[in-house]
């Protein structure tokens, strides 16, 4: 895999971290968990390692087992380590009666993995996810931020080519944007 | 098309930034509202019969009358985005086309409840709509509608996004709340209430995104007349969220009050059933709420029309009726597997149980273990029988409405489709070839 890198954020990641602890109360700096886990899982390769989490303890203040707690609850963090570009297909009832199962499968013969695998060259990993709001365009798939919708085979084949072609790491919380973010507090 | 308050003016230019919204007659309402006391803001959201739009249907400015006012202790809004009710999908389509108006109803609504920080709770997978939102947050900072002295009333309002990261039960409000605070999202026993002991244990209000720009139009032409749209006790306008086996899926602004059948086959709204076939069954509220068969939904018991409002959809009770719920409307035409949808449905609930009690965490579980015993074909008549008996043990039991929600799709099914169950039964493996509903070549065909 990659080189090892020491565990910090980067400067502007580590400043809107401290931006966002901001946003709540005196002493409930707890409350920015769930994002920095987002910051952090951009940062650090689309997963959350121990020591990363141990970080994000530090970070704000807590118990580590605090973060453990929570990163293990929600189900848009990895905590093992994933491919560069995450499918999320929904599987749920609106995108199901769309033909959501035959498009699992589609993508499972196309990159030749089951859900919750990687590909050997650790461009795609596979999972299934609930309703993603967006049953009126269904079938669907998420990757990083994106919304891909009204997929067939076609054009989810397509999809996937090109960013297979870029060959980039994508992320939920896209890192052009960490850089960009405004400053909310007045 | 009946009157529409919330997306009537989506496709004018711009009316995703402060500009285009503003061009259109934005922030007028809040001009209107701060000039008024906050107490007379609750009075118009009293009067104009709201009901939250989150899926539970409680009036609005009964809710605000409930907040707690202890001396020296800050109250808190916020708004319920985390839409994830399966089959939901109007919230997320209002905030990233018209964020403003989600912006501007949470500053009337925060001055009315007397809050000076107020968050937005958004799913993490909407992560682009979170950004839209601080974008036009930033906006609003920078025009002087949020901050200090807003608008030079002398209210002081911050207002923060805040984003999830996957799980179904943080929509439910004390879920919400324990996530807010950087938890798991374990729903809270209650009492105490939210309005009472919410966020960091301050009185809170939890809103839907629609309920919450609902306030807009009706601070803009008064509650009274707000009330004079829509029937009966469901007043206003609601927005469903149409999906499945429809012409048109989208999101469509009703007056509460349409029929059913004109809602589905008219051509301003779904559009009627794709590819000529027939209507089997819908889900009208969200995944939740219990499934009818055509006939009872097109019908109330009387033999009359049925209507999209509050009371109509569940006249009946549960033996005959639904609910409106959040208004995620799926449909599923004559080839459907009620069964094998059912078996996704409980999936996703046990999927989503937080665990905390054991008739939905084990319920659940056991539910979906059985239903995938009638795909598998080894099920037994007895077996339906079991089904409704672990439904009916969930049912009412539970410290949050997840577990409600988890038995009322399974009892609605059996009610209503028990011979789907027994067809089930009676041909075991052969049923599987029909657990596929829209095979391959539905995908090939060109549906974008
Ligand atoms: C399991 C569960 C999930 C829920 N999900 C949502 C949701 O995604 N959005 C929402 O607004 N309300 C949701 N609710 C309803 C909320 O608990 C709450 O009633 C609502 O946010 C109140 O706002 P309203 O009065 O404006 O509708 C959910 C409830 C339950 C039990
Ligand atoms: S009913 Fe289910 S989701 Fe709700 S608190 Fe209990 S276990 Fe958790
Ligand atoms: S069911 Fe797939 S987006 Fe709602």
């Amino acid at each position: 895999m990659a080189e090892i890198k020491p565990i910090k954020f980067s400067d502007e990641a580590l400043q809107l971290c401290h931006k966002i602890m901001k946003r709540y109360p005196e002493g409930k700096q707890k409350s920015a968990i769930l994002p920095v886990l987002h910051i952090a899982q951009a940062e650090f390769g689309g997963w959350l390692s121990a020591p990363v989490m141990d970080y994000v303890a530090s970070l704000l203040k807590i118990q580590p087992v605090e973060v453990y707690e929570v990163a293990s609850f929600y189900t848009m963090y990895n905590l093992k380590p994933v491919g560069k570009c995450v499918i999320e297909v929904c599987r749920t009832g609106p995108c199901w009666l769309m033909g959501a199962e035959d498009l699992v499968k589609f993508i499972e013969k196309k990159l030749n993995i089951k859900e919750g695998e990687t590909t050997a060259d650790g461009m795609f990993t596979l999972k299934t996810v609930e309703c993603l709001a967006s049953c009126g365009t269904a079938p669907m798939m998420q990757i990083g931020e994106t919304y891909h919708e009204n997929l067939t085979f076609e054009k989810c084949s397509d999809i996937l080519d090109n960013y297979k072609a870029k060959g980039e790491h994508v992320s939920h919380w896209r890192k052009e944007r960490i850089t960009n973010h405004s400053d909310i507090k007045q | 098309m009946g009157r529409q308050l919330l997306i009537n003016d989506l496709d004018k230019e711009g009316i995703a930034t402060l500009a285009g919204y503003k061009a259109n007659g934005g922030y007028a309402a809040l001009e209107k509202a701060l000039k008024m006391k906050p107490e007379e803001v609750v009075t118009e959201v009293q009067k104009s019969g709201l009901r939250g739009r989150g899926g539970a249907g409680f009036p609005t400015g009964m809710k605000w009358s409930f907040i707690a006012k202890p001396p020296g202790v800050p109250r808190y809004l916020v708004c319920n985005a985390d839409e994830s009710e399966p089959g939901t999908f109007k919230d997320r389509y209002l905030m990233q086309r018209k964020p403003h108006i989600l912006i501007e109803g949470m500053i009337i609504s925060s001055f009315a409840l007397g809050a000076n920080t107020s968050y937005i709770y958004i799913r993490g997978e909407m992560m682009y709509v979170f950004h839209i939102l601080e974008k036009a947050i930033q906006e609003a900072y920078d025009a002087g509608l949020l901050g200090k002295n807003i608008l030079g009333s002398g209210y002081d309002l911050d207002l923060y996004v805040h984003c999830g990261a996957g799980a179904y039960i943080c929509g439910e409000e004390t879920g919400l709340i324990e996530s807010l605070e950087g938890k798991r999202g374990n729903p809270r026993i209650k009492p105490p209430f939210p309005a009472v002991k919410g966020v960091w244990q301050c009185p809170t209000v939890v809103n839907n995104v629609e309920t919450l720009a609902a306030v807009v139009p009706i601070i803009n032409m008064t509650g009274d007349e707000y009330a004079k749209i829509g029937i009966g006790k469901s007043t206003g306008t609601k927005l469903i969220s149409a999906s499945g086996h429809i012409n048109k899926p989208g999101v469509y602004e009703i007056e509460l009050g349409v029929p059913v059948e004109e809602f589905i086959y008219s051509e301003q709204y779904c559009g009627g059933i794709r590819n000529g076939k027939k209507l089997k069954a819908v889900v009208a509220g969200g995944s939740s709420v219990p499934i009818l068969p055509a006939e009872k939904l097109l019908k109330t018991p009387k033999g009359e029309p049925r209507l999209m409002s509050y009371e109509s959809l569940s006249e009946g009770g549960f033996a005959e009726g639904t609910m409106l719920g959040s208004g995620g409307f799926i449909v599923m035409d004559e080839d459907t597997s009620v069964v094998k949808n059912l078996w996704n449905f409980t999936r996703f609930y046990h999927h989503e149980s937080c665990g905390q009690c054991s008739p939905c965490r084990e319920g659940t579980g056991w539910m979906e273990k059985i239903l995938h015993k009638f795909l598998d074909g080894h099920a037994t008549m007895a077996d339906i029988d079991l089904l409704w008996d672990i439904q009916s043990k969930i049912d009412g039991r539970t410290i949050c409405p997840l577990g409600d929600a988890a038995s009322w799709p399974v009892a609605s099914a059996i009610r209503h489709f028990r011979s789907e169950f027994e067809e089930y039964v009676k041909k075991g493996e052969n049923m599987r070839d029909i657990q596929h509903y829209y095979r391959v070549n539905q995908l090939e065909a060109t549906n974008s």
